[in-house]
């Protein structure tokens, strides 16, 4: 199905199982412990080994010779492959080797897997290993390399005159931002059970049970790896224990254990020891931002600038952090750009919110700061610097942009002081607690995917679907199901929903919050054509029936759905495509974020009271999966605010805290109050389900309110992330 | 991990000497430590002793009105007995600000004075370490230093002691009783417990080879108020950056010692002597000669201010008793 023109009217709308807060139908089978992650499929496959990766101890240089023989030779051990024995492999999604080679361009890369009975044999001899390295100097420190960084190609966003803009502004902010680098540090590490089968044409074939978010990527690249073809490899993930971009892509884990599999003849299953996410697999890249804003004395932005540089391997990718001042404000000049320095570090790549997330805690700072200039309510400078059209090409509107919106009703909702302004930053007291307040916009875009499902209507009058599409916890399934029901006239339990499968059809898959809205919309398709097939069925024109409480309508009269279906199953399978109404309309999701805040005037340790985000993001399939995507998103902004900060051994040349003691995440007592309202919307031009993403919005914006309500409670603006107590301690107002 | 043999002694006399003959033996209470560092090889023990059921899980009164806490005491069950909550209030409050709930049921007593350093080099075999690989070299110290110390520390190691119970026993002047494995005992206060980094930073402690913790004893009761703050980034399950332990009289005079700045818990008589002159006066003298690195400096004006705190809290409590 084709998605050209904006959604008319369609079977969505009557929003009896779309739309409600469903429990996840996944649920029990999470909250007994079966659901089957990745590790722990024990019965996929007979005779499983477990492998255990080595890590490169060397950040940058070359393995001169590698010693396997006490490793070989240790108690249980079948097999140790190693990086000397391979090509270096990489999928086009890869900037680092995963495997092969004896090139070592990071810290903790993988050079060798041992196969064992048991993992503790596996651990203990990979141990055992003796590697003679020989170490070249790396570039690791981005502080020392920025200045120098080249803009990355095609990266430049121009448009009007920012020079003169600037020169001529009256009130103009200028300042620099740095974001360190953040782990995504999922709670389920990067896992794969590979098997290795022969098939009837004599063929051989591997199956990978893992952890993935984007199914049919990882089937290309691991076919690519391997030398096969795509049909030789199935991959299945049904759950993920978390993704938020560290498993759009093919990692080490797939890798070498499709390798070991294969050199003893026998499944191995292997998992990334928690140490190895942080410099094997990929991170957020660091930052550093300098952001101008010009304006009138009413406020209206003139002049807007903004430049981010990052690091990354040669012929890794920039953070897109300049992605959301394209277009979140009004300017007739703008200038934004991207620089990029080559490093030595581990890869970076995306992370939820690739670009907009470190982008809008500087931006939305900037703004903050801008606002104090001129004296004026932050709310009210947001407001008035609205912009319906993308600013930079001002014949394409927005499809929809209710900024102004979440921004007033939150303001409301949240109590924000009378007349608008802050309150005199470091003036408010309570017991040995400095408390403020602080606010910023959300921003992030809404993207448009093909995506495909099949759909199965079984004698008896059960429905099943069928796509590839993943659930990293998001809710996927129930929201399909909810789609599915919706379109079949079926309550919500007559559906079931299998995910994560290679041989099912390729869905949009997990990432940059698209999932939710495009996968949804094949299952729509899927079941239009279904829908046809059912009435055809039992005689009904089908451009006339009703599909609901599990009959089919037309006139007057009415039959069972499952009628359709009793000598034998209907099975459809269509997709959702778009064509450029993605290029006509701007399409985006926003927010009004606001934080209140204690920071210690003693000690100086910030600590969040409540949180408000007010999101507008076209129709909310499931109002309780939606607010859970929203609130881990704000929690995931509170560590990005406050504590996460992947600290780097510029000498060495790893993150040195590579463990979840040394790199710390929100624990349950930082999180105290969380709000979340969505505008009542549909966006009629995002798909047939005029629905858009959420799960990053909810991240976009929340680390500037945070900071700019601890600027508001201590008086002392602190630029650079995350905000921890050392770095305002000395200067936080005298203790009476 | 490294392959194992285990047994499980039958009398604390017993356990010392089975450590004390068998080369690389090792104690395991709770293991909580122990073996998560067996796991990535900084720990290679090659026989353990188990402590557990020796009768050491008792906290019973002294002659002299304090506590003896037997070295197998859980932290869970130390930090709710009514008689600490009562009389070594410091001691309740540091313990249950450490770990987690799950962790503090495992962790013992003697375990929890023993825990090894967080520093991330340590814990990191690539890394260049003193500690764990003598005459290495130490990584962190110009590395990232953020959490390490600035007391007791040299050019050779910069770690901290991590924990936070031994800190209050620090206050407190509790004393380690231990056996030897000829069955000698002796009783070390804990000012000269743990050591610090002048050399050989491989060494934690005055412990000898096969020495056993039987037992920590509390003088008896000091009154005043009993305070423990602990400064961290996030507001739970994180080790301290600082913390202060303090027991404040009514008339303003007290003593304290200070976390996570030092190769041991931090405290002089000196600086406990400043106290009635405030804060300021009190954690100048503690902080004397602080060796600090561009990362951990904050830790000395942290201190003061952690203190600040601590004694204006005493102040407010004072008042309202
Ligand atoms: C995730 C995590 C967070 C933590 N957070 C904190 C925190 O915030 N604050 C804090 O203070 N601690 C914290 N800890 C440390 C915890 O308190 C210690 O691991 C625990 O107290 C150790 O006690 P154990 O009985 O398990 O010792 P074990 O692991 O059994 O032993 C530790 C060492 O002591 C030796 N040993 C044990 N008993 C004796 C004895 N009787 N005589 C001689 N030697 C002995 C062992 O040989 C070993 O070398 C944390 C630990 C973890 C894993
Ligand atoms: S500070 Fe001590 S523990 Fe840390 S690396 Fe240096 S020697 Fe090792």
């Amino acid at each position: 199905m084709k998605f050209d023109n904006p959604a008319g009217k369609n079977p969505i709308d009557r929003m009896k199982v779309v739309g409600k807060a469903y429990n996840r139908i996944d649920g029990p089978l999470k909250t007994t412990g079966q659901a089957p992650y990745a590790y722990e499929r024990h019965d996929v496959a007979e005779g499983q080994l477990y492998g255990y990766i080595l890590g490169s101890a060397i950040a940058k240089g070359r393995i001169k010779s590698m010693d396997l023989t006490d490793a070989q030779n240790a108690p249980g051990v079948k097999g140790v492959v190693s990086t000397l024995d391979h090509d270096p492999m990489k999928s086009n999604f890869n900037t680092a080797s995963l495997f092969g080679g004896p090139q070592i361009q990071h810290y903790h890369q993988a050079i060798a897997m041992v196969m064992a009975e048991t993992f503790e044999q596996a651990r203990a001899a990979a141990a055992l290993i003796r590697v003679d390295y020989a170490r070249e100097d790396g570039r690791f420190d981005l502080e020392a390399l920025a200045p120098s960084a080249p803009p990355a190609d095609g990266k430049e966003v121009s448009y009007g005159d920012f020079d003169a803009a600037w020169a001529s502004a009256p009130v103009k902010h200028e300042a620099r931002y740095t974001t360190p680098a953040e782990s995504h540090s999922m709670m389920e590490p990067h896992a794969t059970i590979a098997a290795w089968k022969k098939t009837d044409d004599g063929r051989d074939h591997v199956t990978i049970w893992t952890s993935n978010q984007m199914i049919q990527w990882n089937k290309m690249a691991l076919a690519g790896v391997l030398g096969i073809e795509q049909d030789q490899v199935r991959v299945d993930s049904p759950f993920l224990g978390g993704g938020f971009g560290s498993k759009l892509f093919l990692r080490a884990d797939a890798v070498v254990a499709a390798l070991g599999a294969k050199q003893v003849g026998q499944p191995v299953k292997v998992m990334l020891q928690r140490p190895l996410i942080f410099n094997n697999t990929t991170h957020r890249a660091a930052t550093i931002q300098s952001i101008s804003l010009g304006a009138e004395k009413d406020g209206k932005l003139t002049a807007i600038r903004h430049i981010s540089t990052n690091g990354n391997l040669p012929g890794g990718d920039t953070e897109g952090s300049t992605a959301q001042t394209q277009f979140l404000y009004a300017s007739p000049n703008r200038y934004t750009n991207l620089h990029l320095a080559e490093m030595d570090l581990p890869e970076a790549n995306a992370m939820r919110a690739p670009g907009e997330a470190p982008g809008m805690m500087a931006l939305e700072m900037a703004m903050d700061e801008l606002a104090e200039t001129l004296d004026m309510c932050p709310v009210k400078l947001r407001v008035i610097n609205d912009t319906q059209v993308d600013p930079t090409k001002p014949s394409r509107p927005f499809s929809e942009r209710h900024l102004v919106e979440c921004l007033q009703q939150g303001a409301a909702k949240f109590g924000w002081p009378e007349g608008g302004k802050y309150p005199k930053p470091g003036g408010k007291r309570d017991g040995e607690w400095l408390t403020g307040i602080g606010m910023a916009a959300g921003f992030r875009d809404n993207l448009l995917m093909k995506s495909a499902a099949r759909v199965r209507l079984k004698p008896g009058g059960r429905l099943v679907v069928e796509t590839d599409m993943t659930d990293i916890g998001t809710g996927s399934y129930t929201i399909l199901a909810q789609t599915a029901a919706e379109m079949m006239g079926l309550p919500l339990e007559a559906v079931e929903v299998t995910l994560g499968d290679s041989d099912f059809p390729a869905s949009a898959g997990s990432g940059g919050q698209w999932g939710a809205n495009n996968s949804t919309a094949g299952v729509y398709a899927a079941c239009v054509k279904l829908r046809e097939m059912a009435a055809d069925k039992v005689g009904f024109n089908a451009a006339d029936v009703d599909f609901d409480e599990g009959e089919i309508r037309s006139g007057g009269n009415a039959v069972a759905l499952s009628d359709a279906a009793a000598d034998g199953e209907l099975v459809a399978e269509d997709g959702i495509e778009y064509g450029d109404i993605g290029e006509r309309y701007k399409q985006s999701t926003f927010a009004g974020h606001f934080v209140e805040v204690a920071v210690n005037a003693y000690t100086g340790e910030s600590r969040i009271k409540r949180m408000l985000a007010v999101c507008s993001a076209g129709r909310i399939l499931n109002p309780k999966s939606a607010r859970s995507q929203v609130i881990g998103a704000m929690t995931m902004g509170a560590g990005a605010a406050l504590m996460e900060d992947m600290a780097v051994d510029t000498r060495f040349g790893f993150f040195v805290n590579h463990d979840l003691a040394g790199y710390e995440v929100p624990v349950h007592l930082d999180i105290p109050h969380q709000e979340v309202v969505f505008l009542d919307e549909v966006d009629e031009k995002s798909s047939p389900m005029k629905a858009k993403g959420v799960g990053e919005l909810g991240l976009c914006g929340v680390g500037a309110a945070i900071a700019n309500a601890i600027y508001n409670a201590t008086g002392v603006r602190v630029r650079d992330y995350p905000i921890t107590l050392d770095k305002h301690l000395e200067k936080l107002p005298a203790i009476a | 991990m490294r392959a194992f043999t285990y047994e499980r002694a039958s009398s604390p006399a017993a356990a010392a000497s089975a450590v004390a003959g068998t080369k690389g033996a090792k104690f395991i209470a709770g293991g909580t430590n122990l073996i998560d560092l067996m796991k990535i090889e900084v720990e290679v023990p090659t026989h353990l002793v188990d402590v557990n059921g020796l009768g050491l899980d008792e906290i019973s009164e002294t002659e002299e009105g304090g506590l003896r806490i037997g070295a197998l005491v859980s932290n869970t069950a130390l930090a709710a007995d009514q008689r600490v909550r009562r009389d070594y209030g410091v001691l309740t409050r540091a313990i249950v600000a450490g770990a987690s709930g799950q962790l503090r049921n495992k962790a013992t007593t003697g375990g929890n004075l023993l825990q090894r350093t967080r520093c991330p080099y340590f814990y990191d075999t690539n890394q260049p370490c003193n500690k764990r690989s003598p005459d290495s070299g130490c990584g962190a110290l110009h590395g990232y230093s953020r959490q390490l110390g600035i007391m007791g520390v040299s050019d050779q190691c910069i770690a901290t002691y991590p924990g936070d119970m031994a800190v209050a026993m620090r206050v407190l002047d509790a004393v380690v009783e231990t056996v030897k494995p000829d069955g000698m005992t002796r009783a070390i206060p804990i000012a000269d417990f743990h050591r610090t980094w002048e050399s050989a930073p491989e060494k934690d402690n005055v412990l000898e080879a096969g020495e056993l913790i039987t037992a920590v004893t509390l003088p008896k009761p000091l009154g005043g108020t009993h305070l423990y703050r602990k400064v961290r980034d996030r507001a739970s399950y994180a080790f301290a950056l600082v913390s202060v332990a303090a027991v404040i009289q009514p008339d303003g005079t007290g003593r304290f010692a200070v976390g996570g700045i030092g190769a041991k818990p931090w405290r002089s008589t000196a600086a406990d002597a400043q106290l009635r002159n405030g804060a300021s006066a009190a954690a100048q003298v503690l902080t004397q000669g602080a060796k600090t690195t561009e990362h951990n400096a904050f830790k000395v004006p942290l201190v003061e201010r952690t203190l600040a705190a601590v004694l204006a809290e005493a102040r407010s409590k004072g008042a309202a008793a």
